[in-house]
């Protein structure tokens, strides 16, 4: 059971969070105008990392925010938070 | 009977008699005793018989590593607790113990047998045998194995007890209360560190409580007088907290520690007051310091597994601490130093006893001392066998050759009541890898070791591979002062000597005259696989130490291998000749010690299991004899039963009443989310299958929602209530998801949005007042509004006043009758409910539960989201492609109703079914065919509602069917185990096609 | 078969004592070039491997296993086999694997213990009996023996269950497979390697995939850390880390790879002898021929390699067990894991050829893969050995999630364990 660091709340219990699954993946603007592979892609497909991952966790049980999670999934260990909308940070 | 209390020791209080049972017969013991003390102190050795061959066993070690004497307590009781080990059980007054794995008793126990056949039954024979013929494995191979495997008893009664949790934060948390633990403990809380000490056992002290040999001294006092000093000086320290009895179970990442603590286990039934029996502590510390210590090496030879032999420093402890001899005439038998503690305490108290070493010699002042005593050692020895059925009566020696690989020359048979056994020393990395930190390998003593580095944690002490007194204390302190900044300490000149081990020999498995396969040298003991298993398994191509253990059974047994992973490593190391530090360990798995299924769920059992969400006119529903249904985590009144009527007849006079008068339901689940913002029309817009936009302040709408799958995900009718103010319901299933789900999009998808959404489910209560007879009603509740169609027509919503108190009216129907909602602040949910009661008492209002209700939508064809769909329908398929716009650019799902296999229409989808006989109502949930006989039968979909309509006087069902739009008139087939039932396809809509109830 | 097990060889094997039993599996150095190469040495992959040798004639294959055979999933679930799945694709898939299960001990000549104990099913609410009768009708049509018990039935059959209504979410009812029940996991892994390897079949273990080597947009090879291996074939069978092979193709597949975890507690005499599993009440138990046991928990619904899940999901799961039977309480864990899964959207596996002539993947089995083990690999074997799928797992292709046709095991079968 990690620890998350809630960007707006501080640190607090994993329980507390749900998982978003991979981050960064836009919902595209024209769905219509994608091809029915193209819309898979972005529907289904992940890249389902073993490494550093960028995803997205909601506060669920307190602020109710959605922020991304730079986290390692081979150990758990998180690296980085930052807001929606922030750019992803380059080191990773 | 001989009395083996021979000493008075400070942590036994020979003042205070307990008696207690074994097997039946009642025995004495004294207050500090464990069960193995006391059983000892009567001469009792032999307490259980073992996993597979069941042979006798007896008491082996002091502690949490005993893999032999495991035991039932209580047995036939609600207090009744298997595999109990006997070294951890502290003994009260009326303690009942029964041995296990035995029939009919432990010491005639005809599973014996097995002993005789072992040869027949080597590790794995299970995977060689028993297939045929076939149908035995079932009926009789299985079910001997089933009843021979298997230790104590399952308690069949319900646990009376209490269990607790507590979750603490703390600067450092110190596990083990030995002498390094405790020195770290003391350093912490000086340093102003909130810091938690916890130890396994009652008290303090570690080994060191009880080391009295004048070679180990500090600041010239016995070790054991410095540390009591020690200890005293803890118990003043402001902010540590001292828990005994508590024992990690699990070190998880981010330093999330599990700590069990034992409350009223060593209390006697009457003393418990239904106080809480274990307390399960969840710790998050900042800094770890694992100080747990070290366990003792058995040794691997011929029968060592005989009652009557011991780990060499558990006789130490039963003779020091608890005034125990295990027996009168011992020998023990060792590779190292630390044994010659116990033979050398043995002999000051007056008890014969005698040493083998397998080494050459040795020259450390420990061994000089007992040397000098007079104490016999049988140098470069081994022992090849043991006798005595029940209990060790004799040993065989031989000499070794000089490379360690043979025995040679005289067998040498001696009489003995007691062996002592140490292999040296295995530190209990346990912790530190459970939390995710690595081993190295120390080649010279052979011990696995914890890699330093990390940041969260330390290892100090033995279990950090320090063995010796001088390097305990020295490298605690140097250790600790690093990882906790602490510049100057009490222990920085302490003047410490202590005898020093010099020479070293490690044989795994020791050499004898017979073959291994003739022998018998238990590598795990509970399990019983022996050297020659391990042996078998390398010959079989099993090569990881993983495999090896499965196939062997090594190391899994209820002490998890504490005493058996080390040799069976060595072991597979010697034998396929690599270095054992390459072999890797296999995974320490948590707890650490077997931990209680109670402890771990703590409260949250019986009515504590659940939260149980109640509508503010619950207490009413009860006071009305209704019956309830779980929906969600709510109690939702499912049907009022009058005069004894099963729920049919309640629910045909419900909804007959509903149609023809008036009824009233409480709606009060239903999700509601309040939504506002100046893109809150946008919003609904993207979110819903229809459009928003156009939509009139105090109109209400029905709404879609998709998964972004294309599959119909949840519904409900939203009233704008403002221009920036909407009201959304959800169904009540779906309530929190569905508010997740759009706020995700909401913060991830469209931040542009100014949108605000709030969860309102438990701030308004709901009457749902329907019927011919409705509107009577609420005319009579709210006598200024107007109730005519025009001012207030079918899907509006309207603002009014119950006795002051505001409340939004929401003419909506999900019955096909003309319907109010009533909103109200769910502090006078009751009172509005109770008013609606009075003032439909004229019309007979009749209050209807949430099956009334399904039937009422059913009649009109209204889908219930999770009954007729199932996560793989769309609005196409249910019939809804009204409510999809076509106009919209994009909405959540859009796009994926237009894929290859979305727009087949052949897909499943929403019809009516009518029975051929129209007294025959289906089972929900049953299949529709159309053709019986043709093999394998072509399933074209399933019914998802179905009753019995007293309105229609009919039964109907709603069903989802394979290109079921087409089918409507045709035939079709719902085979039952019994029956096949003729149905018809039919329009889902069965009342009032063209809603005329609604503004009757 | 050179080394016949059975009673008799083990009588004979006694007079020796047991020095001449044969390797069960050899040790191999991989060859320059194979037919065929399996990644993923678990089950399903050593299955596959002895069905391409046994059905299709494909002797020169190779098993390549990072760790040891049978470590992953394969050693780590609950043992629980069943085939009453709603949907018709997967009712065939799983019924082909149970009826395979009961001739396994006696095809490979190593007994897997597969006991035909019976697998209930508990509803705890209204739509659970609906859902539940509404599987348990579309299997009687299937041929799959599955049956509607009432609470009373559920108990008689189940006598520790607490049935009470008082119960936060009584027992409505339930259904029970009486052909379903548990293996011993390990054994099938090593039954099917013994099998495989007599046929000629090489099984190299500590052998990590590297990379995935194409010449345009078929297969070359596969490097690995034993090195370069030429094959016009990959049959790729590595559960939750289908993903990172992939990524190596420069594919990527519909799979998130997740935390499960299980438990066992310590062994006790024969109490419970069925397997009862309850969805709304997550909980499902075994008891193991050892005696364990032997517990489900969920699914951490993160991402993670790590093998290892949180303390509040096996909390969670021995809350509901304890609910259900309460007589529990004073047993204790004695050991707890955790694996990884990888779980489709859909909740189904993918049995498929991929866009990569000559790549095929076998993934996505989510909690519930090894009760299908054999006839997962029997249909693989048959899919790479033909390139083409047997009709048994065309449903369970990649492509549907493209066209949208999926086999959506959620709904209805609920938690596919």
């Amino acid at each position: 059971m990690f620890v998350i660091n809630c960007p707006y709340c501080g640190e607090r219990d994993q329980s507390e969070f749900n998982s978003g699954g991979e981050a960064h993946i836009i919902r595209p603007k024209q769905p219509t105008e994608l091809s029915d592979d193209e819309w898979a892609e972005f529907l289904f497909m992940r890249k389902n990392i073993k490494g550093i991952q960028f995803e997205r966790w909601n506060h669920t049980h307190g602020c109710r925010k959605w922020f991304n999670v730079v986290r390692d999934t081979t150990n758990d260990q998180i690296h980085a938070v930052y807001k929606m909308g922030e750019k992803p940070p380059k080191d990773y | 009977m001989s009395n083996y209390r021979i000493n008075k020791t400070d942590f036994v209080d020979q003042t205070s008699r307990i008696s207690f049972k074994f097997d039946g017969k009642t025995y004495f013991g004294y207050k500090g005793d464990t069960l193995a003390s006391a059983l000892l102190s009567n001469g009792i050795h032999l307490l259980g018989r073992s996993f597979k061959y069941h042979r006798p066993r007896g008491i082996m070690s002091c502690g949490s590593e005993e893999p032999n004497a495991i035991c039932q307590i209580n047995d036939e009781t609600e207090l009744s607790e298997p595999n109990v080990r006997a070294t951890e059980i502290e003994l009260y007054e009326g303690l009942e113990v029964s041995a296990q794995n035995c029939w009919p008793s432990v010491n005639f126990d005809i599973g014996g047998i097995n002993n005789f056949i072992s040869p027949f039954i080597p590790a794995g024979f299970y995977y060689k045998t028993f297939m045929w013929p076939k149908s035995f494995w079932k009926n009789i191979y299985e079910p001997l194995i089933r009843k021979s495997a298997g230790l104590g008893k399952s308690p069949t009664k319900p646990d009376p007890e209490i269990y607790d949790h507590k979750h603490v934060h703390c600067d450092v948390l110190v596990i083990g209360g030995g002498i390094s633990g405790i020195m770290s403990a003391k350093l912490a809380a000086q340093k102003n560190l909130n810091t938690i000490l916890v130890d396994d056992k009652n008290t303090l002290g570690g080994s060191t409580i009880i080391q009295e040999n004048e070679d180990f001294k500090i600041n010239n006092e016995i070790s054991k007088d410095w540390l009591i000093k020690e200890i005293k000086e803890l118990q003043k320290l402001d902010n540590l907290t001292i828990k005994t009895r508590t024992s990690i179970a699990a070190f998880h990442s981010y330093n999330y520690l599990l700590a069990k603590e034992n409350l009223t286990d060593h209390l006697p039934k009457d003393k418990k007051n239904n106080s809480i029996r274990q307390r399960l502590w969840k710790i998050r510390a900042k800094k770890v310091v694992i100080a747990a210590g070290s366990i003792e090496r058995p040794l691997v030879f011929n029968n060592n597994d005989r009652p009557g032999i011991f780990l060499a420093n558990s006789i130490n402890k039963y003779l020091n601490f608890y005034g125990v001899s295990c027996g009168l005439n011992n020998f023990i038998f060792t590779n190292n130093d630390s044994a010659y503690e116990t033979a050398i305490s043995l002999f000051e108290k007056g008890i014969s006893v005698n040493m083998i070493d397998i080494r050459k010699k040795a020259t450390s002042n420990i061994v000089k001392q007992a040397e000098k005593l007079g104490i016999k050692i049988y140098w470069n020895s081994t022992v090849t066998n043991t006798f005595g059925y029940r209990k060790i009566n004799s040993i065989e020696i031989m000499k070794l050759s000089d490379d360690g690989s043979n025995v040679m020359g005289d067998k040498i048979k001696i009489n003995c009541d007691c062996l002592g056994i140490s292999g040296g020393w295995t530190p209990m990395v346990h912790m530190h890898t459970q939390s995710g930190g690595k081993l190295n390998f120390r080649e010279n003593d052979q011990v696995f070791l914890p890699k330093d580095g990390y940041p969260n944690q330390i290892s100090v002490g033995s279990c950090n591979g320090d063995f010796e007194l001088d390097e305990i204390i020295k490298n605690t302190n140097r250790n600790i002062k690093i990882y906790l900044d602490i510049k100057n300490t009490d222990y920085d000149n302490l003047d410490i000597s202590c005898s020093k081990e010099v020479e070293k020999r490690n044989i795994w498995l020791l050499p004898n005259y017979l073959p291994i396969g003739k022998t018998k040298s238990f590598v795990d003991f509970q399990n019983d696989s022996t050297a020659k298993d391990i042996k078998l398994a390398l010959r079989e191509g099993f090569r990881s130490i993983e495999h090896v253990k499965r196939y062997t059974t090594t190391g899994m047994a209820t002490d998890q291998g504490k005493l058996s992973n080390m040799h069976a490593l060595g072991i597979i190391a010697e034998t396929a000749g690599v270095k054992m530090g390459t072999l890797g360990t296999t995974t320490f798995r948590p707890p650490f010690t077997p931990l209680t299924f109670g402890a771990i769920v703590g409260r949250n059992v019986g009515r504590f299991f659940d939260i149980t969400r109640k509508t503010p006119m619950h207490e009413w529903h009860l006071d009305n004899n209704a019956e309830f249904e779980n929906v969600g985590q709510w109690k939702r009144a499912w049907f009022y039963p009058k005069n004894n009527e099963d729920m049919h007849k309640a629910v045909q006079r419900e909804s007959k009443a509903a149609r023809e008068s008036a009824g009233i339901l409480d709606a009060s689940t239903l999700g509601k989310i309040d939504i506002q913002g100046t893109d809150a029309s946008e919003f609904l817009n993207r979110v819903y299958t229809n459009a928003w936009s156009k939509l009139a302040i105090g109109k209400c709408r029905y709404g879609l929602m998709l998964n972004e799958d294309g599959m119909v995900y949840d519904d409900g009718v939203t009233t704008r209530l403002g221009e920036n103010h909407y009201l959304m319901t959800t169904t009540t299933g779906g309530a929190a998801n569905v508010l997740s789900k759009l706020e995700d999009y909401l913060q991830t998808e469209w931040p542009e949005l100014d949108v605000y959404m709030t969860s309102v489910t438990d701030h308004y209560a709901t009457a749902s007042v329907c019927g011919p007879n409705s509107k009577k009603i609420l005319i009579k509740l709210f006598p200024d509004l107007k109730f005519d169609d025009e001012n207030f027509p079918h899907m509006s919503f309207q603002k009014a006043y119950l006795d002051k108190i505001e409340c939004r009216i929401m003419r909506i129907s999900f019955t096909g009758e003309q319907s109010y909602e009533i909103n109200i602040n769910s502090k006078y949910g009751k009172s509005l409910w109770e008013k609606c009661i009075d003032a439909g008492k004229e019309f007979d209002i009749t209050p209807y539960g949430t099956e009334t209700m399904h039937l009422l939508r059913a009649e009109k064809g209204f889908i219930i989201v999770g009954q007729d769909t199932d996560g793989t329908m769309t609005p196409v398929d249910l019939q809804m492609d009204w409510i999809v716009s076509k106009k919209k650019y994009d909405f959540i799902g859009k796009r994926s109703l237009y894929r290859s296999d979305t727009i087949r229409d052949d897909r499943k989808q929403l019809v009516g079914l009518l029975t051929d006989d129209p007294n025959e109502v289906l089972e929900e949930g049953a299949q529709i065919v159309a053709d019986i006989n043709k093999k394998p039968i072509d399933m074209l979909g399933h019914v998802t509602s179905s009753y019995y309509s007293p309105n229609l006087k009919k039964s109907i069902a709603l069903a989802v069917v394979r290109s079921g739009k087409k089918m409507k008139g045709q035939k079709l087939i719902v085979p039952m185990e019994n029956k096949n039932i003729n149905v018809t396809v039919s329009d889902f809509i069965f009342l009032d096609k063209e809603n005329s109830k609604l503004n009757a | 078969m050179k080394n016949k097990y059975s009673i008799f060889s083990l009588i004979k094997n006694a007079f020796s004592q047991h020095e001449n039993w044969q390797q069960a599996w050899g040790d191999p150095n991989p060859k320059k070039e194979y037919d065929a190469v399996i990644v993923g040495g678990g089950g399903h992959g050593l299955a596959t491997a002895y069905y391409l040798a046994k059905k299709h004639n494909m002797k020169n294959i190779a098993v390549l296993e990072k760790g040891w055979i049978g470590g992953g999933n394969t050693g780590r679930n609950t043992t629980i086999i069943r085939s009453n799945y709603l949907w018709d694709a997967s009712a065939g898939l799983y019924d082909h694997a149970l009826k395979i299960w009961e001739n396994l001990s006696q095809e490979l000549n190593y007994n897997v213990m597969f006991s035909q104990r019976g697998v209930m099913n508990l509803a705890h609410n209204l739509q659970d009996v609906r859902d539940l009768k509404r599987r348990t009708h579309a299997n009687r049509l299937n041929g799959i023996d599955a049956i509607w018990l009432n609470t009373n039935e559920v108990k008689k059959f189940c006598p520790i269950i607490n049935t009470s209504p008082n119960i936060r979410y009584p027992v409505l009812g339930g259904t029970l497979q009486k052909r379903a029940g548990t293996a011993r996991h390990d054994a099938v892994a090593w039954g099917y390697a013994r099998g495989a390897n007599e046929m000629g079949v090489d099984i190299i273990q500590n052998c990590e995939v590297k990379g995935i080597k194409r010449n345009g947009n078929q297969v070359e090879g596969i490097d690995t850390v034993k090195g370069f291996i030429k094959t016009k074939k990959i049959g790729v069978v590595a559960a939750g880390h289908s993903s990172v092979i992939a990524n190596m193709a420069g594919l990527k597949l519909p799979l998130e790879s997740k935390p499960l975890q299980a438990l066992v507690s310590e062994p006790v005499k024969p109490i419970i002898d069925t397997v009862v599993m309850s969805n709304a009440v997550h909980a499902y138990v075994s008891q193991s021929d050892k005696g364990e046991l032997v517990i489900g928990a969920g699914t951490d619904a993160y991402v993670s390699y790590t093998q290892r899940g949180s303390h509040d999901v096996v909390e969670g799961t021995l809350k509901a067990i304890l609910e259900l039977y309460p007589i529990f309480s004073r047993m204790k864990m004695l050991r707890q894991w955790g694996g990884i899964v990888d779980i489709c959207p859909d909740a189904s596996p993918i049995i498929s050829k991929t866009s990569i002539k000559g790549l095929y993947f076998n993934c996505g089995w989510g909690t519930g893969g090894f009760k299908a083990t054999p006839g997962s690999g029997d249909l693989f074997a048959h899919t790479i050995a033909n390139d083409e799928p047997h009709k048994l797992n065309a449903a369970f292709n990649i492509n549907r999630f493209v066209s949208g046709d999926l086999v959506d095991e959620h709904g209805a079968a609920a938690v596919a364990h």
